[in-house]
């Protein structure tokens, strides 16, 4: 939460104010506990919500700190999403060598938390490739970029049918238990804890991030990139790092949804998935991290309760939500509180 | 072979006239008043639909729906610009692809309601339907008779840019909005009426895209993808870029269709991604 003040604050100070936790921050985390007590019937929309805050989370990272718009974020979730399945099945590789052909069996690796983190480092891995275009672009020609690259692997993940599973989606994906003994149920007893948790330590990474001198020379790079170069700032260099932190966090996100589902279909990789993650953040708030949460909440309980009704309309007061937005809270609903709070506390005082 | 040849690049041909169409209005407004419009196809879904609902509905003929379809297009356009474009023409290219991504939900929504989610189809004339057969390749008829009236678009489009008033204030506003100001164009008017125009042309490429390409809410989205291939391989604002553009994504789509069936779509995102990151303005833009 901002603090507003006229008296000249060094950077040092103005981190250490942002740093400190506010009680709301601690009554939402309390709060995110409730669905397993007061509607233990919706703890799987509640883990889908956690997922999905996650990938909004690391679209925050890029987007409202570091500037770069991306319509294609989904090709980390979805990397992460089938390189979590992949893992799980066994393989045959067989090397043509002189003579015989040498098989190698590659047993399947179900455990979650290693294949968690696997995930994560080979997402990561893409989005350190990909950075290395994305650093170099600005305004329509990224926007253009990023939807092209996701495209790419979009088609990919759809032609290599040999390794995902193409259109009919990766079959034979099998999680063992976490820890050894939690299974992961139908009813989201074990993956809403599990989702919640990694939401939660990554919050905590991308919280400690963002109120660093790192996350305030992103911030330099956002407002005006020509003149943190002129200050000497490494902007191309903090871009990569940034990107290549917020495409683990999305493959991670995308792991645990494969992982707590034990299905990855192209729908993981689609530009749909990278087009609501936008919508979602920018409802919440852009560049204050809980705005990526309250977004991915908003949105999935309301696709949750208009697809009930009927599929096809929930689109309508998504994108009405999104042109109000736009329009008239441009700072998304934690914006529109934010001033509203600011407001009142300016007339009671 | 020589015949497989001609037949995919006539059918790529075809295919790239109807991207022309659909991207051409997005370009120029673009390239003017570098405004992110992503509902772009949104409008040619508008003209599509207004065509069906001309035929099914009052027993219109194909021919009579088309001026209709571009009418219909350009006036919910008009209606648009004046109540949410013009508040946002000094925003950021983030908050004006929201808004637009905003406008097509909205329009998919709407689509879904009235007409529902399956493909509708169109009654095209008699002899517009069928096929000839030459240089031991086959002609569909339709798709000759879409390049016919496309090239016929873009000669009286050219025409427009090139050797009238409007055109040439057009062309001012789009290589420097502040000089062209200065010398007392009405930039704001020009631009109302190039994106009535843009998207009277979208309305009427999604009107001509339904016999080839079919007819559900999802068009909105669908070709989108397309069509920003094009205008910004083309170059923003660069009519001949983006005829060039139309003509290379719809040749190299079919032939990759044709002899490259596994690779799939990946080729053209694979020259698309080349191309913006050799020459990020595009092949023919200038900035």
């Amino acid at each position: 939460m901002a603090v507003m003040s006229n008296a000249v604050v060094t950077p040092r100070q103005y981190l250490h104010a942002q740093i400190r936790w506010h009680w709301i921050e601690v009554a939402f985390w309390l709060a995110t506990l409730l669905p397993i007590i007061v509607t233990p019937k919706y703890l799987v929309l509640a883990s889908q919500v956690a997922i999905t805050a996650l990938f909004a989370l690391s679209l925050d990272l890029i987007l409202g700190y570091a500037g770069i718009v991306s319509l294609g974020h989904a090709a980390f979730f979805g990397f992460g999403a089938y390189t979590a399945g992949i893992i799980t099945k066994p393989w045959t590789i067989s090397l043509p060598l002189p003579g015989r052909d040498l098989e190698i069996d590659l047993p399947g690796w179900g455990e979650p938390l290693t294949g968690l983190l696997i995930s994560a480092l080979a997402a990561g891995l893409l989005g350190y490739l990909m950075s290395f275009i994305i650093s170099r672009f600005r305004h329509l020609p990224l926007i253009m970029l990023t939807l092209g690259l996701g495209l790419l692997l979009y088609e990919v993940a759809n032609k290599a049918s040999w390794l995902t599973g193409g259109a009919d989606g990766l079959q034979g994906i099998h999680v063992w238990p976490l820890f050894g003994t939690l299974h992961f149920d139908l009813y989201g007893y074990t993956s809403y804890p599990y989702a919640l948790s990694v939401l939660f330590l990554l919050f905590l990474v991308c919280r400690r991030l963002t109120n660093s001198p790192f996350g305030l020379s992103l911030r330099g790079i956002r407002e005006n990139i020509t003149r943190m170069r002129a200050v000497g700032a490494e902007s191309r260099s903090h871009l990569r790092i940034v990107y290549t932190i917020s495409a683990a966090i999305a493959g991670t996100a995308g792991a645990i949804l494969t992982q707590t589902t034990e299905t990855a279909s192209l729908g993981v990789i689609e530009f749909q998935r990278s087009a609501d993650v936008l919508v979602m953040l920018v409802l919440g708030g852009v560049g204050r991290l809980y705005g990526g949460l309250i977004g991915a909440i908003i949105f999935m309980v309301a696709r949750d309760q208009f697809s009930g009704i009927n599929p096809q309309f929930w689109y309508f007061p998504i994108g009405a939500m999104l042109i109000f937005v736009v329009l008239f809270l441009p700072n998304g609903i934690l914006g529109g509180v934010e001033r509203l709070m600011a407001a009142f506390r300016s007339r009671s005082s | 072979m020589l015949a497989s040849v001609i037949g995919v690049l006539f059918d790529g041909f075809a295919y790239g006239m109807l991207l022309f169409l659909l991207a051409v209005g997005l370009s120029v407004t673009l390239g003017m008043m570098n405004f992110v419009n992503l509902a772009h196809c949104s409008f040619a879904m508008i003209g599509g639909y207004v065509t069906v609902t001309l035929m099914s509905e009052a027993g219109w003929s194909f021919f009579a729906s088309l001026p209709m379809a571009f009418l219909g297009a350009a006036a919910v356009s008009v209606v648009l610009e004046r109540l949410l474009y013009r508040r946002l023409y000094r925003a950021t290219d983030l908050d004006q692809s929201l808004l637009t991504i905003g406008i097509v939900f909205v329009s998919i929504a709407t689509a879904a309601y009235i007409y529902g989610t399956a493909q509708l189809p169109v009654q095209v004339p008699g002899y517009l339907r069928g096929s000839f057969y030459e240089f031991g390749t086959t002609f569909g008829v339709y798709r000759l008779f879409l390049i016919g009236i496309s090239l016929v678009i873009s000669i009286l489009l050219v025409i427009t840019l090139e050797y009238t008033r409007f055109g040439a204030q057009v062309r001012a506003a789009v290589d420097n909005q502040r000089m062209a100001r200065g010398l007392g164009i009405d930039v704001n008017s020009v631009f109302a009426i190039t994106f009535a125009l843009g998207c009277g042309l979208a309305g009427l490429g999604g009107a001509l895209a339904i016999e080839m390409v079919g007819l559900d809410p999802n068009f909105a989205f669908a070709y989108l993808i397309y069509v920003l291939i094009v205008v910004s391989v083309g170059g923003l604002g660069s009519i001949g870029g983006t005829f060039t553009a139309a003509m290379l994504l719809g040749i190299s789509d079919s032939a990759g269709k044709y002899y490259f069936p596994q690779f799939g779509a990946f080729l053209i995102y694979l020259v698309m991604i080349a191309i913006l990151m050799w020459r990020p303005a595009g092949l023919f833009g200038r900035r």
